[in-house]
């Protein structure tokens, strides 16, 4: 009896040991040494693995700013300049501050501004209406308010609005992953500079056809009659295509283009509430940082 | 025994109310608009300009390159120029618009109704007068003829096949012009065996439509090497692949042409227009298109100029019927909705569908079981249970996998399914993105 459990354990343990030494010499031999910066960077990062970044997930984001020599033009728009800035610590490499983005959705065809003329009855997918037909209004350019554009977002910062059929972004939630950019098959989303204290102008628009066919179609619609080029000091204003288009870089806020627009298809956001011109001058006068973006 | 082919495949309601109204010439009025890209392929070349003075079957736009037809005037008038016309679709392509003035026909083209049956043309000068006429499929697809007869290097053709099969529930204008235009059809598929070099030719009829096979039965009886083939009626018959296995017996591999096979496919309108083409010098401006529906007071299969207006089409039956819920350009399986009443039609426009409010609305969706009768109801052997969840997945790779690309929409998962999924709508979206069809606009 005791000779089977002694003849066991022996068994057992030159057993053990063979293989801890086989294991051991394995382990070395295809030991893989990793940069333990990769680690690290990760841990900066914010773990959401969107892709906002333009990589798979966080991890190779990280694997790729560690291996990257100049990483000013890799950016991830979730942790934002914060990020960037702990990230350039851990690797001791240098970033540019970027202008944090968000999303905006140019098209203001609510149900009341762009009638419905026909009823698409197929899969509830903007991207399957796409590839079907023009769409259920006759402006061929604006949203379809299926929501393509809702369960792509990972930070539930986008929802259709029952009422207008539209997409709403909660610029709280919104870190400019663009997910939704991608997800739209109309491209009607767009990246935009959050701009100072999130006050943004944008067309909002994207009807390309004349003014008098977009006219028809949808009350909002942009008809290309260039008044707000001709009003703007500062050339920010193109056109092309009978659609007006803001360059936020050159834009300075004035809002004199919103004002003239005969369509009401330029939008301001964020802004407070309009004063009466001679309050405005007195501000002006006191010289606050404020009336300078105003009335420029 | 009767042929057809096993695999797959529904048997929907005929409902070809249509099929004892004659044809009929409808003259468009007012003014036509003619896309210059009703074909696979390149778009053609406009070669008329604004103020231009054109006849019936003039050239207004050349083909440009191999893979693109020629299309020409279907009316005589004032070219008024190029514009972007929206299709059936809705969506904008350029057209040449042209005010209809009068109807006069070029002079090259022989408009007496006695039937030519010189057959001593060469294959090389048939083929010239079809790729002169502009002709393309007219079964739906629109492929250009002279392509498709152009047999590759390396390969033989054995057989054509003429599709006269009409699977599709409601369409009757295959039907009608067998009917009438029996002999012209026979010399045209004798000009199709003439232009590949083969003895043989198959004519496809359901059984469904005895009167046509008869008439070309007794037809044949002159002219070598046509047999008439009775099939079991059974959709979708007509597509390219399953006529062939109903035929011949073989099966057209996957990623293949049914070139493979040795067998050449053309439609009966697409044949009548060759003896027209060829015979008759008449290139391709006009076609047969049927407008039925259960709401309709009287149904029509007319005769139509390409561009002509489809409100002319609505106000020629008697106005926009009542209770329609939808109109569909070609029949209830694979047509495509209207949601534009002043589209122009097309060279291969065969049919103008109304479908009642009743018969127009989709089931309720809800969720697979499993079932698996979309499986079996799939002639191309897929699986549309699968595709459909990898396309709203937008699993490409995995598409890809599962065959995606041999999907034919015919149709058929859709029309089996009990949960009323939209298969075919996200698997034609899937199919699309698997094929890197989709470009982005500028």
């Amino acid at each position: 009896m005791d000779s089977i459990i002694l003849t066991t354990v022996i068994m057992l343990g030159v057993l053990a040991a063979t293989l801890a030494v086989v294991l051991f010499v394995v382990a070395q031999k295809f030991k893989v040494i990793e940069d333990a910066r990769i680690g690290e960077t990760e841990n900066t990062l914010p773990g959401a693995n969107c892709g906002g970044c333009g990589y798979t997930g966080c991890r190779a984001f990280a694997e790729a700013l560690v291996k990257a020599d100049d990483i000013s033009n890799m950016f991830c728009p979730v942790g934002g300049n914060a990020t960037m800035s702990k990230v350039a610590e851990v690797l001791g490499k240098t970033v540019e501050v970027k202008e944090s983005l968000v999303a905006v959705v140019r098209c203001s065809g609510s149900c009341e501004n762009r009638p419905r003329v026909n009823e698409f009855d197929g899969a509830v997918s903007c991207s399957v209406m796409a590839a079907t037909y023009s769409g259920d209004t006759d402006c061929s350019f604006g949203c379809f308010g299926k929501g393509d554009c809702v369960p792509v977002c990972n930070f539930d910062a986008i929802s259709i609005n029952k009422e207008t059929l539209l997409p709403e972004v909660d610029e709280n939630k919104c870190t400019a992953c663009g997910a939704c950019v991608k997800a739209c098959p109309k491209f009607i989303i767009e990246l935009r500079k959050k701009g100072i204290k999130s006050r943004r102008i944008y067309v909002s628009c994207m009807n390309k056809d004349k003014g008098a066919i977009a006219r028809k179609a949808c009350k909002t619609a942009c008809i290309g009659c260039a008044i707000c080029r001709k009003n703007c000091e500062f050339d920010a204003i193109t056109i092309e295509n009978f659609l007006a288009y803001i360059d936020a870089d050159k834009c300075r806020l004035c809002r004199k283009c919103v004002d003239v627009c005969p369509q009401k298809s330029i939008i301001e956001l964020n802004f407070p509430p309009r004063k009466p011109r001679i309050e405005t001058q007195e501000i002006k006068a006191a010289g606050t940082v404020n009336t300078e973006v105003i009335t420029n | 025994m009767i042929k057809t082919f096993k695999r797959g495949g529904v048997h929907p309601h005929e409902n070809k109310i249509s099929q004892n109204a004659a044809l009929e010439q409808l003259l468009p009025e007012g003014i036509v608009r003619i896309f210059i890209s009703q074909h696979i392929g390149a778009p053609a070349e406009c070669i008329v300009a604004k103020g231009d003075k054109v006849k019936v079957g003039q050239l207004i736009a050349k083909a440009n390159g191999f893979v693109s037809v020629n299309v020409h005037s279907s009316v005589s008038g004032t070219v008024l120029g190029m514009e972007d016309v929206a299709d059936y679709q809705g969506i904008k392509k350029p057209a040449i618009c042209i005010q209809v003035e009068g109807d006069e026909w070029d002079e090259n083209i022989d408009r007496s109704s006695e039937i030519n049956r010189d057959l001593s043309k060469s294959a090389e000068e048939i083929l010239a007068k079809i790729t002169e006429a502009g002709l393309v499929g007219l079964g739906g697809a629109t492929f250009p003829t002279h392509v498709k007869l152009a047999v590759p290097k390396g390969k033989t053709a054995k057989a054509i096949i003429i599709n006269g099969a009409e699977c599709e529930p409601y369409l009757t204008s295959d039907h009608r012009v067998m009917l009438e235009k029996g002999e012209e059809l026979l010399i045209g598929v004798q000009l199709l065996k003439k232009t590949v070099n083969v003895d043989k030719a198959y004519i496809g009829i359901e059984t469904n439509k005895q009167d046509a096979i008869d008439n070309l039965t007794k037809l044949s009886a002159n002219y070598s090497g046509i047999e008439i083939v009775p099939l079991v009626p059974k959709y979708p018959q007509g597509g390219e692949k399953q006529l062939i296995k109903s035929i011949t017996g073989l099966e057209v591999p996957d990623r293949a042409l049914p070139i493979e096979t040795g067998c050449i496919v053309s439609n009966i309108c697409t044949t009548f227009a060759v003896y027209e083409a060829v015979q008759k010098n008449k290139p391709l401006f006009e076609n047969s298109v049927t407008i039925t529906g259960k709401n309709l007071k009287v149904q029509k299969n007319f005769i139509v100029r390409v561009g002509t207006p489809l409100s002319q089409l609505i106000n020629a039956i008697g106005g926009f019927p009542e209770n329609t819920g939808k109109v569909i350009s070609g029949g209830p399986m694979m047509g495509r909705a209207i949601s534009n009443l002043d589209a122009p039609t097309l060279k291969g426009s065969g049919a103008v569908l109304f479908i009642t409010k009743d018969e127009a609305k989709r089931g309720v969706k809800s969720n697979c079981i499993r079932c698996s009768k979309c499986v079996a109801a799939c002639p191309m052997g897929l699986q549309p249970f699968l595709l459909y969840k990898l396309a709203e997945l937008n699993m490409l790779e995995d598409l890809k996998e599962h065959a995606v690309h041999a999907c034919i929409e015919c149709g058929c998962c859709l029309y089996t399914c009990p949960a009323n999924l939209p298969l075919v709508d996200y698997i034609r979206l899937g199919k699309t993105r698997a094929m890197k069809l989709i470009v982005k606009p500028k």
